[in-house]
């Protein structure tokens, strides 16, 4: 007999034994590769930690970058991120929500609204550089903005605009349809229904996109260098026509100097970057988990 | 038929189609004012196309055509001159699942009334609303709970006071208690008692039994002929005369259970 059950007459073969192990076995493989993961980036986290904590002291924040390791500080990237994350949403989210409402809640269903779908779906996968280009030809020279951080902010607004516009689509279709119906039977009007309840139900899903958007903005470092943004700039950042620079631009300059300690400084750059997008993560993480409404 | 009671709605000639798809075929019944009208019939007849007609709900299906006439005390719904948005504030409606704004208990009520421009004392017509629907008493201390947290019965009762609160004439609801458990359900059936009072009621029910004990008039829909998936209303007239001594041997058939 092969089994415990006496009902074996030998018309199957389960060999249990064997498909446990094989289970088993694919158990430690995937363990393996998370295992894997977590090591490489714990040893890149840490690395960047040993080399650059030292250096993250009040001056760190508050100088400009120099020619003197010890006097080098994000002042002026820090501000220019500042400045650009600031400028980019302020001209994103509300192009990028107005956009949302439109296809998901006004737009007929045919084919001109598909092909536009598309090529939304198609543009957050185009390369960054590409936006770089267009920012180059189209603000820096066209609109005749320099190289400022408007025009930085606008290209990088470009690039982050369809993935605000998908990720506002989702959280807006999320809302069900029965509460639309809701409002609508109750003789409020199209646009009550999407102001008073569409809207704010899927504000927490809107906004974690938005943050979301933004992290990848403040990392975003190809576009900018296209469009001519510094990579060293001793004054401070006044107004939108002003020059700029960002911290991964920053972060770069450093990398490519040769003494040891602008290595260092580098490594401290990154930390303070990391720091950044690790709490706008979560900060997406908390809103999703907090406000998001369970239906 | 029923000289004693003022018509509230008029169906003349009413088709529905959905693209190339003929939903309802020429309906024309009407609606007494003041009493519970029951929609009844197997799925897919037709039924919740039909309710959805009488508030222009169909408008926002965008394959759906309306033709034909719905008069509400003489005025013909779906004239051009005629907005939905304005015949939706008088011919409310209650859905099959309750459908609870995730907001506070007080704001479900008071929203339509804000909307459309109430002016009277807020807070009295939400207590108004909510004892018209039988929850006062159960809402009454913690008004600025969310509503998404009452029980289904409740959420039901809710949209009912929701519907209430913006002084509609007419009232339509469609299964309104087919997501619920038989004590909730005896409850917005005594509920309708109270209401009928004040308010028309179209009620669409799959419940044959519910039908009879809470209607005065009922209306019989089918699909039209053998063949077709146009659904019409086949018989109409006071609930004990349908459920009694129908005339048309399919209501008979339907009722006694011999169908669908
Ligand atoms: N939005 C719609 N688009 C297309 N067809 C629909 C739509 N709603 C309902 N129908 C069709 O119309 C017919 C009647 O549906 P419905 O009114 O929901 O029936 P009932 O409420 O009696 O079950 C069904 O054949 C259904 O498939
Ligand atoms: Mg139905």
């Amino acid at each position: 007999m092969n089994g415990l059950f006496a009902n074996e007459d030998g018309r199957f073969a389960p060999r249990l034994s064997l498909r446990l192990r094989f289970g088993r076995l694919f158990q430690l493989l995937s363990l393996a590769a998370v295992t894997l993961g977590l090591i490489v980036l714990s040893v890149l986290i840490l690395d960047i930690i040993l080399n650059g904590y030292k250096w993250l002291r009040p001056e760190f924040f508050t100088e400009f970058p120099s020619r003197f390791p010890e006097k080098s500080g994000l002042r002026s990237a820090l501000q220019g991120s500042l400045w650009m994350i600031s400028l980019t949403a302020l001209m994103a989210f509300p192009i990028g929500v107005g956009a949302a409402i439109y296809l998901e809640e006004y737009a007929p269903d045919n084919g001109l609204t598909r092909f536009i779908e598309i090529n939304i779906a198609n543009l957050a996968g185009v390369p960054s550089i590409i936006y770089g280009l267009l920012g180059l030809g189209l603000f820096v020279r066209g609109l005749e903005l320099g190289r400022s951080v408007l025009a930085g902010s606008m290209t990088m607004a470009l690039l982050v605009l369809p993935i605000l516009i998908v990720s506002g689509r989702e959280a807006i279709r999320a809302v069900p349809q029965s509460v639309r119906q809701a409002s609508l039977a109750l003789g409020a009007t199209q646009w009550q229904t999407i102001q008073n309840h569409v809207l704010p139900y899927a504000m927490p899903g809107i906004l974690t996109g938005t943050i979301l958007a933004i992290s990848r903005a403040i990392g975003e470092t190809a576009p900018l260098i296209t469009i001519g943004a510094l990579t060293y700039i001793r004054f401070d950042l006044k107004g939108p026509l002003d020059l700029f620079t960002v911290l991964p631009i920053q972060i770069f300059n450093w990398v490519s100097l040769p003494k040891a300690e602008f290595q260092q400084l580098a490594a401290a750059g990154i930390i303070v970057l990391l720091g950044v997008l690790f709490s706008l993560n979560a900060l997406a993480i908390v809103l999703r988990n907090k406000l998001q409404i369970r239906w | 038929m029923f000289d004693k009671h003022e018509i509230a709605l008029s169906v003349k000639n009413l088709n529905v189609d959905y693209g190339d798809f003929r939903a309802l075929e020429n309906i024309s019944l009407e609606i007494p004012a003041r009493q519970i009208t029951a929609i009844i019939g197997p799925s897919g007849c037709g039924k919740s196309t039909f309710l959805r007609c009488f508030n222009r709900m169909n408008d926002l299906v965008p394959t759906a055509r309306v033709t034909g006439e719905v008069l509400f005390y003489g005025q013909n719904i779906y004239d051009s001159k005629v907005n939905p948005v304005e015949v939706r504030r008088h011919i409310g409606m209650v859905f099959q699942k309750p459908n609870p704004f995730p907001k506070s208990i007080y704001e479900n009520v008071a929203y339509g009334a804000r909307i459309n421009g109430y002016k009277g004392n807020m807070d009295e017509l939400v207590e108004r609303s909510l004892r018209a629907a039988a929850l006062w008493d159960e809402v009454k201390d913690d008004l600025k709970k969310s509503a998404l947290a009452l029980s289904g019965g409740q959420q039901q009762r809710l949209c009912i006071a929701r519907a209430i609160a913006v002084e509609p004439q007419v009232i339509l609801m469609d299964e309104p208690a087919s997501a619920l458990d038989p004590i909730a359900t005896l409850k917005i059936e005594e509920l309708m008692q109270e209401l009928k009072k004040d308010y028309t009621i179209v009620i669409v029910t799959h419940n044959m039994q519910q039908a009879a004990r809470v209607s005065d008039y009922t209306a019989m829909m089918m699909l039209s002929k053998e063949g077709s998936r146009a659904g019409t209303v086949i018989e109409f007239g006071p609930t004990p005369q349908i459920f009694t001594s129908p005339r048309d041997r399919r209501t008979e058939d339907y009722i006694t259970g011999r169908f669908g």
